[in-house]
């Protein structure tokens, strides 16, 4: 039996202090407490960044969408004028609206812009076709051949009904498109024989793809396009000449296959040697075990950085400008050369840094996904 | 792991590989068939092979070379390839314009890759002599002056001493400038960009104190100012500047041809032959050597391995050169002064006799 | 044929076979592939090299290097050396390589600066930052470079006229003429001086090897702030003193058309430099990200429990793991920062590509012009590559 009393007991305990419940872990408050007010560091860091944010956003909301002028009547750009200069300045873009169809399409025949934009939007459904891996089987080559062919004949015209169209006159998105992925096209086989051939144990071989890959991943691309431009008529012989997008497109192919040839060669190291091994045990010939055994291997491994690499392609060929071919870039500076329209480069630069920024950004985005998921096997 | 997936990427790419190459190859055909010989004699007939003239002209120049909204190539320097066009097709439209930069002009014209060059090039001795090219004639009387914002208050070019000067370089403006700046004890830091869009933007936001061109594209830009009256010219000309068409040495037949073109429209505005009356004119006017230029009597064309109507069909396309001047730079607010047909005083534009 | 089978090590005693003329001889095959691979290689440069020299012959186009020694007669706006109009070409070439060098040397530094700060913001664990810091490495590094080098061009450009020139700080302008910041007005002395900074520099460096030597001797730390003192502000102190202390600034005014005196950034290396620093930055944002995430969470606790203070844990444990994964992708970039300098002649700095640009243009001389921008690009960009290379090896894990 206890003598001790439960009252007393009870009595000679202090009553607890009433407590907090413990800090919620989910739920919005929780987050915005965890990710943004967690110090008081943490807490003047997101003061400060929000008040940037907001002023800065509703100064170009203020420019680029209340203030704007949309469109005028006529090349009538007095009003975007007195907008420019009044205390309340807007964005003008009535100068895209007025020259969106030569920026997108340059001096292509005014008449025929449905072939070029048709163009654009095959172009985009074959990388979109070949991003997606339930279409990659041989089919997919058949798509290619007859999505290139059909975009020569939409271009080109001259049969079909379609009227020719020189290739002095295309011009914006379709040249940047057409520059990048015939780059690519070609650069790629190239690539594979440049790292191959880095790799070989034939000396004049590893010598020459040294050569090759270190020289023009020493120079900058400009270089390689005024070489393209003033030099290829040089080295051809008296009479025979071709023409400038072609020499262009030569160039950045030659450079986009030094750049390929290392992310190649990056993946031929990768791969285990007990591959190189296993093939040479079954007395597989050299091309037989390229072939068939390392390079399937080896591609899968540098598909991203690929993807990559294609990107900075089509960013690079902006540099086109330099040597006055009409790609995107140049048609939306040759837009802001008429006199009404001159002192409107940004609205036309934010214009096309836009379309740049979604097939790059896609594409990064897609380069993102794909590395994730091929490297999903490692995980286990 | 299975292998399948693999080979399907690698017979995809493979496959994309050789769909690229057969468009290249169909693409290279004609690029290649295109080509003419190059300083040989027969670019005439190339160019009726082919059926097309191949113009080199400025990436864009208001005025003289630009693109429209439509992407159709306007300006003064088109016009001659129109006229050209006209002279050898009738049909001035059968031309291809490929733009030109500074540094890729005369390559392109050297290569064949262009049939003429006209793109305000200044006709200069060592040009003439050592790029193996010809100028035809002067088009265009120019000369190298500077504009300034008026409200700096300038009057000479002597007063420019210490002022940043926006000039584009690689052309005879960069050493003319140079050259005076010497002569003259004048000291100016110099802004140089390739482009010129970007640099007349770089001087309309005051980026320089002055931008010095020849004296019509400082018209040309001026004109093209919010407002114009900010922006004063100044009386200096530091140069002689005959800008003229250009086609390759070696071919005297065609360099003929494309010279009797600039003749036959200076001529057609002295003896008052326009767009509108010249079918009118070739049928009813009775002045010999009217007779003879728009192909009556005298066979000139043929000469020039033309038709007979060749000028008809020039002026008809493009109108005489006081036509073609008012239309593309008179709008821009460049005057004719030298420009102006030599029966006027101060002029200097001056046909050779159709005889 | 295939790099393992002639491998030494596959063969236990290599047969020293006899050379067979036959197909079925590898090697043979191979002497027979690289022949035939090399015949055509130089048969086609044969065939560009004489069609080149007929080329130029026809055109009447002067060969060599003689240009070098004509009078330039180029204006040019930026110049590190002496230059005037009446300088001969090779003049004017060199300074090209200057303002190159000038551009990608200095945007080196502020990219890496800029580039690793985005990259820590990117791990942030505020949110906002984090955020901020992924937008702009996504928009940056989508958008072309050219592009953007135009945008902030166009941008300078509407900064207020020397005359209203911003003025934040005394003897600091902002205009659209570019900054004009005071600056000393050099003496013998301050070049002397610079010269003992430079060597105190030397100094600390081998006072610090010598002092970790030590350290490892006795196990004691010691203290080098001293002697870094003493070396790096003392030593170009006392020279400064020594040369008559010469105080006097050169302070920028407005006087004619444009500020006189002081130092100037232009609005065309200004705006090169920030285009480059901002893009590039944008990729090494990334580099150093991934570096820092390579660093295993059981790494910063390991030292944590050592009782290693998190400055130590950052400067011994983690950067030094970190920097093996972010030194290589970063001499790429650094390459790239360099060779994109080249766009420099979009907006009109007049770096090499620039010059030799007008070069070849004014002497009709495209070979040897682009053949000079090749050579000066390749020599920076072996001697980046050598350079970082070795300080990899330096870093890298030394294996037992």
């Amino acid at each position: 039996m206890s003598d001790i009393s439960l009252g007393t007991s009870v009595a000679g305990i202090p009553e607890a202090a009433p407590r907090q419940p413990p800090a919620l872990t989910t739920g919005p408050v929780a987050w915005v407490r965890a990710n943004l007010f967690s110090s008081w560091l943490n807490t003047a860091l997101t003061l400060v960044l929000a008040y940037f944010i907001v002023r800065y956003a509703i100064g170009f909301v203020d420019w680029a969408f209340v203030n704007a002028i949309w469109s005028v009547p006529n090349n009538q750009t007095q009003a975007c004028r007195a907008l420019k200069a009044s205390a309340t300045p807007g964005a003008c873009w009535a100068v895209v609206t007025e020259k969106h169809r030569f920026i997108l399409f340059g001096t292509y025949p005014y008449e025929e812009h449905w072939r070029p934009a048709l163009v654009c939007v095959l172009f985009t459904a074959l990388y979109i076709v070949s991003g997606m891996r339930r279409f990659w089987r041989k089919e997919l080559a058949l798509v290619w051949i007859a999505t290139l062919v059909v975009i020569g004949i939409l271009m080109w015209g001259g049969i079909l009904g379609l009227s020719y169209v020189p290739q002095e006159r295309w011009g914006g998105l379709p040249i940047t498109l057409i520059l990048a992925t015939f780059g690519l096209a070609f650069a790629f086989p190239l690539s594979i024989l440049v790292a191959l051939g880095r790799r070989s144990s034939m000396p004049a071989v590893r010598v020459l793809c040294v050569a090759y890959v270190e020289l023009i991943r020493g120079v900058p691309l400009i270089s390689l396009l005024f070489m393209a431009s003033v030099m290829f008529p040089l080295f051809l012989p008296e009479g025979i000449n071709i023409d400038k997008l072609l020499r262009a497109q030569v160039a950045i192919t030659l450079f986009a296959g030094a750049y390929l040839a290392e992310v190649v060669r990056g993946g031929l190291q990768a791969l285990p040697k007990g591959q190189y091994e296993a093939a040479d045990a079954l007395g597989l010939s050299y091309w037989y075990k390229t072939g068939f055994i390392i390079l399937p291997q080896a591609l899968r491994l540098v598909i991203p950085p690929l993807v990559n690499t294609f990107i900075g392609f089509f960013k690079d060929t902006s540099l086109v400008l330099i040597i006055g071919i009409f790609d995107l870039l140049t048609a939306g500076k040759t837009a802001v050369v008429e006199p009404a329209w001159q002192g409107f480069g940004v609205e036309v630069y934010l214009a096309i840094s836009v379309i740049y920024f979604c097939y790059c950004f896609a594409m990064s985005r897609y380069s993102q996904n794909l590395e994730a998921e091929l490297n999903r096997h490692r995980g286990r | 792991m299975s292998m399948q997936p693999l080979r399907r990427v690698m017979s995809g790419l493979k496959g994309g590989l050789l769909g690229a190459l057969a468009v290249t190859v169909v693409g290279a055909l004609p690029a290649a068939a295109q080509a003419p010989a190059a300083g040989s004699a027969a670019t005439l007939d190339a160019i009726k092979a082919r059926g097309t003239l191949v113009c080199g002209v400025n990436t864009g120049l208001a005025g003289f070379a630009q693109p429209n909204s439509q992407g159709v190539w306007q300006g003064f320097d088109v016009e001659y390839c129109r006229a050209i066009a006209a002279a050898i097709f009738n049909d001035p439209n059968k031309v291809r314009y490929v733009p030109t930069t500074a540094q890729s002009r005369f390559t392109a014209l050297q290569s064949g890759e262009i049939d003429l060059l006209a793109r305000n090039t200044t006709w200069t001795l060592s040009r003439d002599t050592s790029l193996g090219l010809d100028f035809t004639g002067v088009n265009f009387f120019d000369g190298q002056g500077f504009m300034v914002k008026t409200s700096t208050g300038v009057k000479t070019a002597k007063e420019l001493n210490g002022a940043t000067i926006c000039v584009q370089p690689g052309t005879t403006t960069e050493q003319n400038l140079t050259d005076w700046a010497r002569a003259n004890n004048v000291q100016f830091t110099p802004v140089v960009i390739e482009r010129l869009e970007e640099l007349v933007g770089a001087y309309a936001a005051g980026r320089c104190d002055a931008y010095t061109t020849d004296v019509s594209g400082l018209a040309a830009t001026r004109s093209s100012q919010p407002n114009p009256a900010e922006h004063t010219i100044l009386p200096d000309v530091i140069s002689k500047e005959p800008l003229g068409p250009l086609v390759r040495h070696g071919d005297q037949r065609y360099a003929d041809l494309v010279r009797w073109v600039h003749y036959a429209l200076v001529a057609s505005e002295e003896l008052g032959i326009t767009q509108a009356n010249v079918a009118q004119m070739a049928a009813n006017d009775t002045r010999p050597e009217v007779q003879r230029m728009l192909g009556k009597n005298g066979g000139l064309g043929q000469m020039l391995g033309v038709s007979n109507e060749w000028v008809v069909n020039v002026i008809k396309a493009t109108g005489n050169y006081g036509e073609i001047f008012a239309r593309h730079l008179q709008p821009i607010g460049i005057q004719r002064g030298p420009n102006a047909l030599w029966t006027t005083p101060g002029g200097q534009q001056y046909a050779m006799p159709f005889r | 044929m295939s790099q393992t089978s002639t491998d030494p090590r596959h063969f236990r005693a290599p047969p020293k076979r006899q050379l067979r003329l036959s197909w079925a001889d590898e090697r043979v095959r191979a002497i027979v592939w690289q022949v035939v691979i090399v015949g055509i290689v130089a048969g086609v440069i044969w065939w560009l090299v004489r069609n080149t020299q007929h080329n130029l012959e026809v055109r009447r186009i002067a060969t060599g290097f003689g240009f070098l020694q004509r009078e330039a007669g180029l204006p040019i706006g930026e110049h590190l050396i002496e230059y005037t109009p009446a300088s001969t070409y090779f003049r004017a070439l060199s300074v090209g390589v200057l303002n190159t060098l000038k551009v990608a040397l200095i945007g080196i530094v502020l990219a890496t600066i800029l580039g690793t700060l985005v990259g820590i913001a990117r791990l942030s664990k505020n949110w906002l930052l984090a955020k901020i810091a992924a937008v702009y490495v996504e928009v940056i590094r989508d958008i072309p470079l050219l592009l953007q080098l135009l945008f902030w061009y166009t941008m300078l450009q509407g900064l207020p006229a020397p005359r209203q020139a911003m003025n934040p700080v005394t003897g600091v302008f902002l205009s659209n003429r570019g900054l004009r910041l005071p600056f000393l007005d050099w003496q013998v002395a301050h070049s002397w001086a610079l010269l003992a900074f430079v060597a105190g520099l030397f100094g600390t460096w081998l006072t610090a090897r010598a002092l970790r030597r030590k350290q490892m001797a006795d196990g004691k730390p010691r203290p080098l702030w001293p002697a870094a003192l003493g070396l790096i502000i003392g030593l170009p102190l006392v020279v400064w003193l020594a040369g008559g202390a010469p105080t006097a600034v050169d302070w920028p005014a407005l006087r004619g058309f444009n500020f006189q005196g002081g130092f100037t950034i232009s609005p065309e290396y200004f705006a090169l430099l920030i285009g480059l620093t901002t893009y590039t930055a944008g990729f090494i944002a990334e580099i150093v990200r991934a570096g820092i995430l390579s660093v295993s969470q059981g790494q910063w606790e390991a030292a944590q429990a050592l009782g290693l203070r998190p400055g130590v844990v950052l400067r011994q444990v983690v950067l030094p793991q970190a920097l093996r994964v972010i030194v290589p992708p970063m001499t790429s970039q650094y390459l790239n920062l360099t060779k994109n300098s080249s766009l420099a002649v979009a907006i009109g700095y007049q770096d090499i590509v620039s010059i030799a640009n007008t070069t070849l243009n004014q002497t009709g001389q495209a070979i040897e012009g682009i053949a000079i921008i090749m050579a000066v690009y390749l020599t920076i960009s072996l001697s980046i590559s050598f350079s970082m290379n070795w300080y990899n090896n330096r870093i890298a894990l030394v294996e037992r």
